[in-house]
């Protein structure tokens, strides 16, 4: 099994959700972070005083799949996330040992 | 038919029963002193003195609070609020004694009231003030309280972020007590600056720049703020800052328009000079922003509106629609140079601007009502561009002078009192954390 990270800006979020669901990823997790890479914040001002924001929101996605469905997963999201700017952001992979649905007690394969 | 006769009957009652009211009414009132009261004069002063308590609740309370950062706006509303409570029950006291009644010394009244009206006592139902004779005193002395209420909390804005509540509070009282009382009654009163003719007819000295000068001193001597010039302090929410200036800008109606006293061309023209300026000063200060800093910004725009509320105060009841014009750009954009150029070359922490847009607005505004006073607008007034009176300008300067030297060094005197005896600024610790879960045992949530 992995575990695939995808940090991805925030109005992407939808076609990836669509994209995965049309490949058969059955859940995931987002939540809303802040982060940067190469890509620099605004800055703002307020009567004279000037603050860089350096942090600029990301949206991070967590899907556990079997691993015979990794790659197309990556695929999947890079091809959808993608604008070509600066910000696009990054899919981890790393290898999942253990996954239990909690509900009914199935494991690993079973439980994603 | 018997419906009409009863309607008939119950109408020549009515008629006669009217009649002899009025002759009868006719008779007492020839007896009697006629009653000055003024019903429409009442209505507008109570209309005033709550669109101007308005302003400072939650007005003002919110235009501070969107200004800081979200680990502080309790505690910065809560000083607007405290302030309220804590000045309302002083006035009652004693405040009004001070300001606002003749010292039986003729000498002493020069510069301070008498101290008979303790608790109000004297002021029964009826009782009318000499200095508004067409209104009941308890409408007066409300009036004149929420001005009174205002001016300390002001200064808030120049000391957010890391003053205690104690000691905030402290200030407060004493504040009002030793600074705003007695000039209030030097200018308003019947003391010597409104004796000499000095002309402000809202507070552009008694309530802005004294609070301005306040909070200079106040942000010296409290210091800069920790992590000021390198951490980033922007705005929790703008959007409470607009709502509050906004409801400054509606609130501002009563102030200046209230400050008439009458409901009439005087209030009329003051309304009227009074929006016009304002919207001017926003605009003065906007374009400068835009020209400068390449970006209009909301912040600005509001700061703008404000600083043209300010310059208006003192001249509002004494200029024509063209005056107002001229004054209101005129603070835009020098408010916005002193609050944005002049503070970062000097490097003060005056954290949200009393000094750049109440004090050089105030003093701005006193000066320039000294130039453009009409007297086809006001009697009570000569101005030098339009009536020719160049002595004018000169009074302005002694009341702007006044009020900036007794207040600079009073307030020096009562902070450092406060500092020795409790200390005025927050911890390190206190102030890096937050103040609303220090102070006040409460957080923003969400």
């Amino acid at each position: 099994m992995k575990l695939i990270t995808a940090i991805i800006k925030p109005f992407k979020l939808d076609e990836v959700r669509e994209a995965l669901s049309a490949i058969g990823v059955q859940g995931m997790t987002v939540t809303e972070v802040k982060g940067y890479g190469r890509q620099k914040g605004q800055t703002e001002i307020y009567r004279g005083a000037e603050y860089a924001v350096n942090f600029l929101p990301k949206i991070k996605i967590e899907i556990a799949v079997k691993s015979e469905m990794a790659d197309a997963v990556v695929d999947a999201i890079a091809s959808k996330a993608k604008t070509g700017q600066i910000g696009d952001g990054k899919i981890f992979v790393v290898t999942l040992d253990q996954a239990l649905r909690i509900r009914t007690g199935e494991s690993d394969g079973d439980a994603l | 038919m018997k419906l009409l006769d009863y309607k008939k009957v119950a109408l020549g009652l009515a008629a006669g029963a009217g009649a002899l009211i009025a002759t009868t009414g006719a008779a007492f009132a020839a007896a009697a002193p006629p009653d000055p009261l003024n019903s429409g004069d009442t209505a507008w002063m109570i209309t005033s003195s709550a669109l101007v308590l308005l302003m400072t609740i939650p007005g003002l309370a919110l235009f501070y609070a969107g200004m800081v950062r979200k680990k502080n706006m309790l505690a910065t509303a809560a000083q607007s609020f405290g302030a309220t409570c804590i000045i309302t029950v002083l006035w009652m006291i004693i405040g009004y004694s001070v300001a606002f009644t003749t010292n039986p010394d003729s000498h002493l009244n020069q510069f301070i009231g008498n101290f008979n009206y303790l608790m109000l006592g004297p002021m029964g139902l009826k009782a009318i003030s000499p200095l508004a004779g067409t209104i009941p005193e308890s409408v007066y002395m409300f009036f004149q309280m929420t001005f009174a209420i205002i001016t300390p909390a002001l200064i808030a804005g120049a000391i957010a972020d890391r003053m205690k509540f104690s000691a905030f509070m402290w200030f407060m009282s004493l504040w009002l007590l030793f600074i705003y009382c007695p000039i209030a009654h030097w200018v308003w009163g019947g003391g010597w600056l409104g004796s000499m003719g000095a002309l402000d007819y809202a507070g552009g000295t008694v309530v802005h720049l004294n609070a301005g000068t306040a909070g200079l001193v106040a942000c010296l001597m409290l210091g800069k703020r920790v992590g000021y010039g390198s951490e980033n302090m922007a705005p929790h929410n703008l959007l409470f800052a607009l709502i509050g200036a906004s409801l400054l800008w509606v609130g501002w109606f009563g102030f200046n328009a209230g400050s008439a006293v009458t409901a009439g061309y005087n209030a009329g023209m003051a309304a009227a000079a009074t929006q016009i300026a304002t919207a001017a000063a926003a605009l003065g200060w906007m374009f400068s922003e835009w020209l400068i800093a390449k970006k209009p910004s909301v912040l600005g725009m509001i700061s703008g509106a404000v600083a043209g509320l300010v310059a208006i105060t003192p001249a509002s009841g004494f200029v024509n629609p063209t005056g107002a014009l001229i004054i209101g750009v005129a603070a835009g954009v020098v408010c916005y140079i002193a609050s944005v150029w002049v503070k970062k070359w000097l490097g003060y922490d005056d954290a949200l601007d009393t000094w750049g847009v109440h004090g050089v607005g105030g003093a701005l505004g006193a000066m320039m009502t000294g130039m453009f006073a009409s007297n086809a607008i006001n009697s009570a007034s000569h101005g030098w561009l339009i009536d020719g009176n160049f002595g004018q300008m000169w009074i302005q300067f002694i009341d702007v002078a006044a009020v900036f030297v007794y207040c600079g060094i009073g307030t020096f005197i009562i902070l450092k009192i406060i500092d020795i005896v409790i200390g005025l600024r927050v911890s390190r610790e206190v102030e890096v954390e937050g103040m609303d879960i220090n102070l006040h045992g409460e957080t923003i949530h969400g």
